[in-house]
């Protein structure tokens, strides 16, 4: 294992040609992975989900929690064939400019940063208001300023990545563990076997409080329950068998979260009128509260708090990566490809966040920095609908060698841009200037780096997989 | 034949000073700055009573006990109950919008696939043969 490699990146291996290439060091399992997809996102049956709820009713949340897990399962499958195959850092970023071309990989990674970068925020904004929430109802009197939690969570989760990967990740590991047992243990504590006694499904489930079009509009945070299991390719540099590791860490990811989702609606629309549920900021340990049982609300409180951090803590992880990538690549100024020369991790694109991190976290509400986290995901998603089909037609099965092949194409990459485009859709129906924002900002910086950034990257080195030239070029 | 590589020139250390801001400063304009006027956000009309019960709140018993559970009454609960989603659909909004994110994928791809094939020249020669393999 080296810190700064000759060549030895993996699928990199004609990439620098330069005799020496910084890069990142190989020591994840498929664990990691596992615990890097789901930590992020565990979070998301913590908070976030439920305004899928105040979008369309409870019904309306369940069916889109399945539709989203169609579209994250088609997700996972696309991401397990095409990480497997270009096992770099920055993930979809990579991906995107040995596939599609400079100005699309620009994209994504910014794509993969502002996802990031927004769900770290959000997680930030939840600690604050669970510690907060948390330690009224302990009978604490008094104010107590949230927000400078939301801060600490920022700087201290920062200084952790800046220290050391594998350090961070195991900790992640950890306590995602402990927080979907959190999920399971409340889900048992309910007595799911005895309906009416806790959970009042008969009298808390109203149908669908804005009809048909509710089914649609909840699909916008029905996201939230999955968004982020992309981000186990983030680390593709530093795992040791990405074309075993990548596809068993997400998929098994992918059947954690779908297991997560299911039990976190069925528990919390047994417990809260949907007026209420659709507007929590913590819904899990407010479900636990409304059990009346002491040690499960402390249960739920850790977990909840376990949840975001070890959220926040991959967010960090993920960002930093594909803006490490981008500064290596030029598409960003080259002071950002730099390495810690003791901790070995890109630090200087770690802390590049922290102030835009805070700022948003003290003075944004949650739905909306959720909201601006889902549209970049979704615009990553797009893009990795059109990728797969474009990567097929340039290099046919046969013409390399790939880590796992995702079957059925190209109705994975179809069902796929169906999905997104309803959830464009969804977005549009209650916050569709914040989608134009959204689009603003990537049509100007889209402009900004055809019109001057590109010009510091060099064109070769934009292609550094050992492949044959593409069919059609 | 291949192509003779392209040299990008050096960035001083200011520029890249000014690009980092550049991308702070566009994310602030585009992204904070709408938010914080409010001129983003979620789009929502309020039908609040004037004196709630949890019977005109339409909240059944059981609805009832749980809000109380949480710590509201009707009072408190009203603003919660009677905030709902705006729905009511334009489309002039919806055309412009579809029309922005489609011809922003459009374009983007176009332009990759231009910048793509002077990637693929450079480092693969300006004479194509499927299958070969690269010029090292």
């Amino acid at each position: 294992m080296t810190d700064v490699t000759t060549g030895q990146i993996a699928g990199a291996e004609s990439a620098a040609p330069t005799s020496r290439r910084v890069a990142l060091k190989r020591v994840l399992g498929p664990a990691h992975v596992w615990g890097l997809g789901v930590g992020i996102v565990l979070v998301g049956e913590f908070m976030g989900w439920n305004f899928a709820v105040g979008k369309g009713g409870a019904i309306a949340a369940l069916t889109a929690c399945w539709l989203a897990g169609i579209l994250y399962t088609c997700v996972a499958m696309i991401d397990s064939e095409v990480t497997s195959t270009v096992a770099a850092a920055g993930g979809q970023y990579a991906q995107a400019k040995h596939i599609i071309g400079p100005l699309a990989a620009f994209n994504v990674g910014l794509y993969l940063v502002m996802a990031y970068t927004m769900l770290e925020v959000s997680n930030a904004i939840v600690t604050g208001d669970l510690i907060e929430a948390f330690v009224h109802n302990m009978g604490f009197v008094g104010d107590l300023d949230k927000r400078a939690f939301m801060a600490l969570t920022i700087v201290f989760l920062s200084f952790l990545n800046y220290r050391g990967v594998l350090a961070t990740l195991t900790l992640n590991y950890v306590i995602t563990a402990i927080a979907f047992a959190a999920i399971l243990v409340l889900f048992v504590a309910v007595k799911p076997w005895a309906p009416g006694e806790t959970l009042k499904h008969s009298d808390l489930l109203t149908g669908l409080p804005y009809g048909g079009l509710g089914i649609l509009a909840a699909m916008h945070f029905g996201l939230w329950y999955y968004l982020g299991i992309e981000g186990t390719t983030q680390a593709a540099e530093e795992v040791r068998s990405p074309a075993r590791s990548l596809p068993l860490g997400t998929m098994t990811g992918m059947m954690t979260l779908l297991i997560a989702a299911t039990l976190t609606w069925y528990v919390c629309s047994g417990l809260m009128p949907w007026e209420y549920l659709g507007q929590a900021v913590t819904p899990l340990y407010d479900a636990a509260r409304l059990t009346g049982s002491g040690p499960l609300e402390l249960l739920l409180f850790v977990g909840t708090l376990f949840a975001t951090l070890a959220s926040a803590n991959g967010c960090i992880n993920d960002a930093s990566r594909a803006w490490f990538a981008m500064g290596r690549d030029r598409y960003m100024p080259v002071w950002f490809g730099a390495v810690h020369p003791r901790y070995h991790t890109p630090y200087r694109s770690i802390v590049f966040f922290v102030p835009i991190a805070i700022l948003f976290a003290v003075s944004t509400p949650l739905d909306q920095t959720i909201t601006l986290s889902i549209l970049s995901g979704l615009l990553g998603y797009t893009i990795m609908a059109l990728g797969v089909i474009i990567f097929r037609r340039k290099w046919p099965l046969g013409s390399i060698s790939r880590g796992y092949v995702h079957p059925l194409h190209p109705l994975p990459a179809a069902l796929l841009l169906l999905l997104c485009s309803v959830t464009y859709l969804a977005v549009f129906l209650g916050y569709g200037t914040q989608l134009l924002a959204m689009m603003a900002f990537y049509i100007a910086a889209s402009a900004w780096f055809v019109l001057h950034r590109y010009k510091y990257c060099r064109r070769g080195d934009q292609f550094t997989m050992p492949w044959p030239r593409p069919k059609g070029y | 034949m291949k192509r003779t590589p392209y040299e990008p020139p050096a960035q001083p250390v200011l520029g890249q000073v000014f690009d980092a801001l550049l991308v702070l400063g566009l994310v602030l304009v585009t992204l904070y700055l709408p938010l914080l006027l409010k001129l983003a956000g979620s789009g929502t009309i309020s039908d609040i009573a004037d004196k709630p019960s949890w019977e005109t709140l339409g909240q059944n018993p059981v609805m009832a006990g749980q809000w109380e559970k949480l710590g509201f009454d009707p009072a408190s609960a009203a603003t919660i109950v009677g905030t709902r989603f705006d729905y009511s659909f334009s489309w002039i909004g919806f055309a412009v919008t579809a029309l922005v994110i489609v011809g922003y994928f459009v374009a983007m791809l176009r332009w990759s696939d231009r910048e793509y094939r002077d990637v693929i020249a450079e480092r693969f020669g300006e004479n194509p043969t499927d299958g070969a393999a690269p010029e090292r």
